[in-house]
């Protein structure tokens, strides 16, 4: 049976190349890169090449920290309970300033900086779906506001946020920002010279790269208190043996990444929309957020009278992967937290379906996904029971 | 949340073959029109029931026989989930062949045991038996438009847990049967909060009436109130044995009085008690500071004696040893 994977936005192939390019460190050199010896020492400029890689990739400063740790939800740990340990506990800040679209690697985060005490305060989306940067000019306090934290392009909605407009506000009122880059990097330009971020993280996984392995970037000037402690590795910011195979595979999946940019906006985009025509095409979809405003790849959707479980079902019995957050797909029966905050009228937490191309993605397969996607909506709509608006 | 807790996202693997065959090929799934039921005699029953936490929403189509009240054909339409439309499915079918009163004796519980592959293994993972409730549900909606009546006559008791089917009063009596503290123990003899967790306390799937939380609280407290009860409604302080006598006495100084005594370096202990003519004689002894303390005669004296009357009884007088 023919597979066709459109949820890129949880995860990618690792390009071949990135595979290619870290085999070497795993059989031949393999040596600790703090030794002092030539199994050490002959790691240490192919490391040299994948922060050259990852510094290009981001347009950071040499005077900029990038630190390569574990995945970019241990970059967004370590930053807001870095700013909770030196600017609340240790300080005076009482506030911290996120939003309702957050990924839970940084809402859950603030959840439990709550618990401890924190003021918290949670930014909404406007109609458009996009945390309004005068939302964020209310909350935000000079003398109060230790961090804001905002994701960049949000990973079920691909709607970009205005992360340009964040950056001055906080600069101008001298408050640290927190940008998740995640699904930002590889799929827009992310220019660090251009955005006035202090803090940025991403995961290499999410643009071709291996999992298990992540960026964190720190704008000079600005510090960090480690998550890990116990060793001097990442200038002391992060110990832990430096994964140096994976941290080799990201810096050349970035640069690739970054090389496709442009395919990205052209030839994926013209997939997506192609995709996302013929979904419109069917009755009684709704796409969320307008296209212009969106990562060139993904697709949030929502099909009256179908839920999302059994249309993931349906796909997946074709072999179609997408996601959904629906509330009945989750352990815990709830349904993701951005669907509920993107309060514009479709029934997201029961219909809402995500696509999301890579650059893998292929005409076939999305011809192929256009069949599956048509064949399974006429297929539940006969089951169900509120698709006809004479049973509402 | 060990071993098989770690790698997650398994939600389908648990799902049994039948739930999948019954998503796949769903064979009771349609409308029965009225011209269908009148060319067969009988009467067309539509039931719609909607669960306002999932959004899910099932109708039921029911040709019922009204000389007999027999169930002749069913089917139904679904929104929800795969285990949703399984469970509308399994529910329609169940109910083929019954009388309308049989069929209101079906529970969520049969329609997921008819999932089942092997009769011990669920057919749905916990979370998911709330989808079969709504299939349940919806029988009842149905039988009430079919007998005009409504929906609670079919409900003879509360239920708090509606994805095990366990009841108040079984929760209360299993509490205090066994002398249960916690919701888990609670979990543990029932299986009641087992499955979607929406009646273990306010702000899970669904909204509830009752909560497992508050009712074990308040089982416990009428726990504690029966046993206070026990004790201070059948025996006055002359009913008791000395012995008894003697803990009420010991109680009150350890309570009252010990902790102004040793903050001085003093103490004082419960020598001896005797029942005379109705009253009650303690004897004590001081020790520490308070030995040759001037005031172990007149103040502190006073106010074991004053703590011991108002405190355990009226009948007691207090000497010194």
């Amino acid at each position: 049976m023919e597979r066709v994977y459109l949820d890129n936005n949880a995860t990618t192939i690792v390009d071949p190349l990135v595979k290619d390019a870290m085999d070497p460190f795993f059989t031949k050199m393999y040596g600790n890169p703090n030794s002092l010896h030539s199994f050490g020492h002959e790691i240490r400029p192919y490391m040299g090449i994948a922060l050259d890689r990852l510094y290009a990739g981001i347009n950071a400063d040499d005077e900029d920290n990038i630190i390569v740790n574990s995945c970019a939800s241990e970059g967004n740990n370590t930053v807001i309970k870095s700013l909770y340990f030196d600017s609340v506990l240790n300080s005076k800040k009482t506030q911290m300033i996120t939003s309702a679209i957050e990924h839970p690697a940084v809402s859950e985060v603030y959840e439990f900086l709550e618990k401890l005490g924190v003021d918290v305060k949670w930014l909404p989306v406007n109609s458009e779906g996009i945390v309004d940067p005068d939302e964020l000019r209310k909350a935000i306090d000079p003398d109060k506001t230790a961090l804001v934290s905002i994701i960049w392009a949000n990973n079920e909605t691909g709607l970009i946020n205005p992360v340009k407009e964040y950056g001055k506000i906080c600069r101008e009122n001298g408050v640290k920002l927190h940008l998740d880059g995640v699904q930002a990097i590889g799929k827009i330009p992310v220019d660090m010279q251009d955005i006035q971020a202090d803090y940025l993280t991403f995961s290499a996984h999410k643009f071709h790269g291996p999992k298990g392995v992540g960026g964190l970037y720190i704008r000079k000037g600005s510090s960090i208190t480690p998550l890990i402690h116990g060793g001097e590795q990442m200038a002391g910011h992060r110990a832990g043996t430096v994964n140096t195979p994976y941290m080799i595979g990201m810096g050349l999946a970035l640069e690739l990444a970054v090389k496709n940019l442009e395919h990205e906006n052209t030839e994926v985009r013209r997939l997506r929309d192609k995709l996302e025509d013929t979904i419109l095409g069917i009755d009684e979809v709704e796409v969320i957020g307008n296209r212009e405003m969106r990562t060139p790849n993904t697709i949030l959707a929502s099909f009256r009278g179908i839920e999302g479980e059994a249309f993931l079902w349906d796909l997946n019995q074709n072999g179609v992967a997408a996601s959904t957050g629906s509330a009945c797909s989750s352990e815990s029966l709830e349904s993701n937290p951005t669907f509920t905050a993107m309060n514009i009228g479709a029934d997201l937490a029961h219909t809402g379906m995500r696509f999301s191309l890579s650059r893998y993605t292929t005409e076939d397969e999305i011809n192929y996904a256009v069949d599956v996607i048509k064949k399974s909506v006429t297929r539940l709509r006969a089951i169900s029971s509120t698709q006809n608006k004479e049973y509402i | 949340m060990a071993k098989n807790d770690l790698i997650g996202g398994a939600l389908w693997e648990h799902y049994s073959d039948k739930v999948s065959d019954r998503m796949n090929n769903p064979q009771f799934m349609g409308e029965i029109t009225e011209e269908e039921a009148a060319a067969k005699g009988a009467k067309l029953i539509v039931a719609d029931f909607g669960a306002d936490s999932c959004g899910d929403a099932v109708r039921l189509y029911w040709m019922v026989d009204p000389e007999t009240d027999t169930i002749l054909d069913s089917k139904y339409k679904s929104f929800g989930c795969g285990t949703a439309i399984a469970s509308s499915d399994v529910t329609a079918e169940l109910c083929i062949g019954k009388t309308v009163d049989e069929a209101v004796k079906i529970t969520n519980i049969d329609v997921e045991k008819a999932l089942r592959d092997t009769p011990d293994t669920p057919a749905v993972p916990p979370q998911k038996m709330h989808c079969s409730v709504m299939a349940y549900d919806v029988i009842k909606k149905a039988a009430s438009v079919y007998k005009n009546v409504d929906m609670s006559v079919f409900e003879d008791e509360e239920i708090v847990c509606e994805c095990a089917r366990v009841s108040l009063s079984t929760i209360k009596e299993v509490i205090k049967l066994n002398d249960l503290t916690t919701v888990e123990e609670i979990t543990q003899f029932t299986k009641a909060g087992a499955f979607c967790k929406s009646c273990i306390k306010p702000g899970g799937h669904e909204e509830r009436k009752f909560y497992l939380e508050d009712i074990l609280r308040d089982t416990r407290a009428d726990m504690e109130r029966e046993r206070l009860n026990a004790t201070g409604e059948t025996k006055t302080f002359a009913d008791l044995t000395l012995i008894q006598k003697h803990k009420e006495v010991d109680k009150t100084i350890t309570e009252s009085i010990l902790p102004i005594l040793n903050a001085d370096g003093g103490s004082v202990e419960v020598v001896d008690m005797k029942d005379i003519d109705g009253f009650t004689d303690v004897f004590i002894s001081y020790k520490g500071a308070c030995v040759g303390c001037a005031a172990s005669r007149t103040g502190t004296y006073e106010a074991i004696a004053d703590a011991l009357r108002t405190k355990v009884d009226e009948s007691i007088r207090v000497h010194i040893l």
